[in-house]
């Protein structure tokens, strides 16, 4: 039943990007009747076409166009081409993602006001709170089905689990679970519970795990109000004299140029193509990129202080097996500057197969000390750290000067330095994790670096103040009424929190939102 | 085509007198082939000398050393450089050019003349930052893990939806604790 709309029908809402943001706000607008179009740059791959291998999951999933890196992050020496690990496929990220979905801290809205003036940060408050988020959480877990929420089960502990419970246990920490995961414990929502097969990051074949490819897009293209166009990139947002936009240029499957009439534009393509987007969409009108007043489109790109652990033990452990990140340790996601940083992190179990592991243990490293580790991959455990990163200004999505893509449109350039408080941060995780794994008795562990992002945040930022951000609390830009932003690009800083749980809950409430200004005409 | 195949081969005495000197000493070279006595098989070089070919898999296990780990999954690993330089004049330099630095700086035996591996890594260490070295080593961490019959060596199980998955297979089997 997906509604096809006419190019030149100039009342429906455009949606660029049918991830966590996209895909989300584009079924919520559906079953309030509006007329819908999602272009999507990659094409559509369902589920039981996901592939349980790494790397040929990887060639099918991954956003593989050109993109360069700079700064002093290792990725932009080890993955110079690769800054981030994001997908290009109906779903975006949500097909590759865990699963974690964490609600943000109180006091993680209010990061300048609760962390003070962090020198070479730059910290600005949420323009809403948590209170004005938890009932759109609520919808938000409802509708992905997350563990220990709506009396949904916890999943089973995996053996990494296993092993990370009793190293949180005898460092006496506190809050440790499997974890609040979009994975059903069992049937849910016409879809099946876990298998515990382990390919999470290569797209869930059962279709256990919660993204918008098979629940929020099929559920929108039901109501007769949603298209989703795959296979179509976006190049351009174009606008009226009034400054209104109006039209989005896309390269279609066959690489020719269509323009979408559009009376609202979302734009949710990820914190890199986002604001890719909406520099490459300048005009004499506006010289700096679209809702640019600011001069903050681009900046702050935050990928949160990640690392992983690993470490061998003296007996199998076989890791891989099982829901990849389904355990968590939260008593360091406080904020306690004792530690010797502002914010804190989530310590959450990750397993890598074997050629995932050569590749990202320690990019670069050869030689014994390197294989050794690799010679017991089945006697290993692993975790992930995600913690809070400063936003920097100079951390930045920029047009690459020279590189063009095959449209002809600028490159994104991608340039990341970690803030001092992101290492100390990063460092004292590093020494938890560790010293969990010693406890049980590992024999050597392995302060894994950063890989490249999953966790691509801050480059549209909401701000209070227009000069402060390029959109307001509904994620509506400053600048222009009728555009507005869907992604993780929105957020004022990152929290210690996966993102997704958060996005999927901004994009419910700015539904409500859009679909208010539209029935008062007022966009 | 590079071909890899099974089965012994019939040595001459001549190429058994060219048997090569390091540390496994296993590999021969007969004609354009690299040939392996104890696991029985072969590869037939193309684009790249063979004796390139025969150096190239010790360093490739230089590189990533798993002692376990048969020559012929490291000889797979390094085989698209003869691909690639029979398509690539210019890769096919980069690759005879790094090898002969390689022997040169290995003194009158080459590089597999060197016995023990401490001395070949050290040698390693001078080149590591060659993009000969860089092209050798960014292909080997795919080409040699990414090898499907490699991972049961590590105890690594690959795909398992069609398993199942590990809901009734051990994924929370672990008994130490």
């Amino acid at each position: 039943m997906p509604a096809p709309y006419a190019l030149n029908d100039d009342s429906v809402v455009v949606i660029i990007g049918s991830g966590a943001g996209g895909g989300t706000l584009g079924n919520e607008l559906a079953q309030k009747g509006i007329d819908v179009v999602i272009l999507e740059a990659g094409p559509r791959i369902e589920y039981e076409d996901f592939i349980n291998d790494e790397w040929d999951s990887f060639s099918q999933l991954a956003w593989l166009d050109n993109r360069t890196t700079g700064g002093g992050w290792r990725v932009h020496k080890d993955f110079p081409n690769l800054p981030a690990w994001i997908v290009k496929a109906v779903g975006g990220t949500t097909t590759h993602w865990a699963g974690a979905s964490l609600r943000f801290q109180e006091h993680e809205f209010k990061g300048l006001t609760n962390y003070g003036k962090v020198e070479g940060a730059n910290l600005l408050d949420w323009p809403i709170t948590l209170a004005d988020l938890e009932p759109y959480y609520a919808k938000a877990e409802d509708k992905m089905g997350v563990t220990r929420t709506n009396g949904i089960e916890g999943l089973p502990g995996n053996n990494n689990f296993k092993v990370f419970k009793a190293g949180a246990d005898k460092l006496g920490y506190k809050e440790c679970h499997t974890g609040n995961m979009a994975i059903n414990s069992a049937d849910r929502d016409g879809r099946m519970g876990c298998q515990q097969t382990g390919f999470c990051f290569q797209g869930c074949k059962w279709g256990a795990k919660w993204s918008t490819l098979y629940t929020e897009i099929p559920k929108g293209e039901a109501t007769g109000k949603l298209e989703v166009r795959p296979s179509s990139h976006v190049l351009k947002i174009e606008h009226d004299d009034s400054g209104k936009v109006t039209s989005v240029v896309y390269a279609d499957k066959d690489g020719k140029q269509q323009s979408q009439k559009a009376r609202i534009v979302c734009v949710a393509g990820n914190s890199i193509e986002s604001p890719r987007l909406l520099l490459n969409s300048a005009s004499s009108k506006f010289p700096d990129g679209l809702a640019n007043s600011s001069g903050q489109v681009g900046k702050n790109y935050m990928r949160h202080t990640t690392g992983s652990v690993y470490a061998i033990f003296d007996k199998p452990v076989h890791f891989w097996r099982g829901t990849t990140m389904a355990g968590i340790v939260r008593d360091e996601a406080k904020h306690d500057p004792s530690r010797g940083f502002v914010g804190g992190y989530e310590l959450e179990t990750l397993a890598l197969g074997l050629p995932f592991m050569a590749a990202f243990l320690d990019p670069g490293g050869w030689g014994r000390s390197f294989t050794t580790a690799l010679d017991h991959y089945d006697k290993m455990a692993g975790m992930w750290i995600v913690g809070e990163d400063m936003p920097q200004e100079q951390n930045a999505v920029k047009l690459h000067g020279e590189l063009k893509d095959k449209y002809g449109m600028p490159i994104p350039d991608v340039w990341f330095t970690d803030h001092p408080n992101d290492v100390a941060m990063r460092n004292h995780a590093y020494k938890q994790g560790m010293a969990m794994y010693d406890a049980v008795g590992a024999t050597r562990s392995f302060p894994t670096p950063p890989y490249p992002s999953t966790h691509n945040l801050g480059t549209n930022r909401m701000s209070e103040k227009a000069s402060d951000g390029v959109v307001n609390k509904w994620g509506q830009t400053h600048d222009i009424k009728n555009l507005f932003v869907s992604d993780g690009s929105q957020f004022t800083t990152g929290a210690a929190e996966n993102p997704t749980l958060t996005i999927v809950t901004l994009a419910i409430r700015q539904a409500d939102y859009i679909a208010e200004q539209m029935s008062a005409k007022s966009i | 085509m590079v071909t890899i195949y099974q089965g012994r081969p019939g040595l001459t005495r001549r190429e058994l007198l060219k048997r090569g000197s390091a540390a496994g000493a296993l590999l021969i070279i007969s004609g354009s082939a690299v040939l392996s006595t104890s696991e029985a098989w072969g590869l037939e070089s193309t684009a790249l000398k063979p004796e390139t070919i025969a150096t190239l898999i010790q360093l490739a296990r230089d590189i990533y050393p798993h002692d376990q780990v048969p020559d012929k999954y490291y000889a797979i690993a390094i085989k698209s450089h003869d691909e690639q330089a029979g398509k690539d004049a210019a890769h096919k330099e980069l690759i005879e050019k790094g090898i002969a630095d390689l022997d040169q700086k290995s003194g009158a035996g080459g590089y597999t003349g060197l016995g023990w591996e401490d001395e070949r890594v050290a040698i390693l260490r001078q080149i590591e930052d060659t993009p000969f070295f860089q092209a050798i080593r960014g292909s080997l961490v795919v080409g040699l893990y990414n090898q499907k019959e490699v991972w049961p060596i590590f105890g690594y199980e690959g795909e398992s939806y069609s398993k199942g998955g590990y809901i009734a297979r051990g994924f929370d089997d672990i008994e130490w604790l």
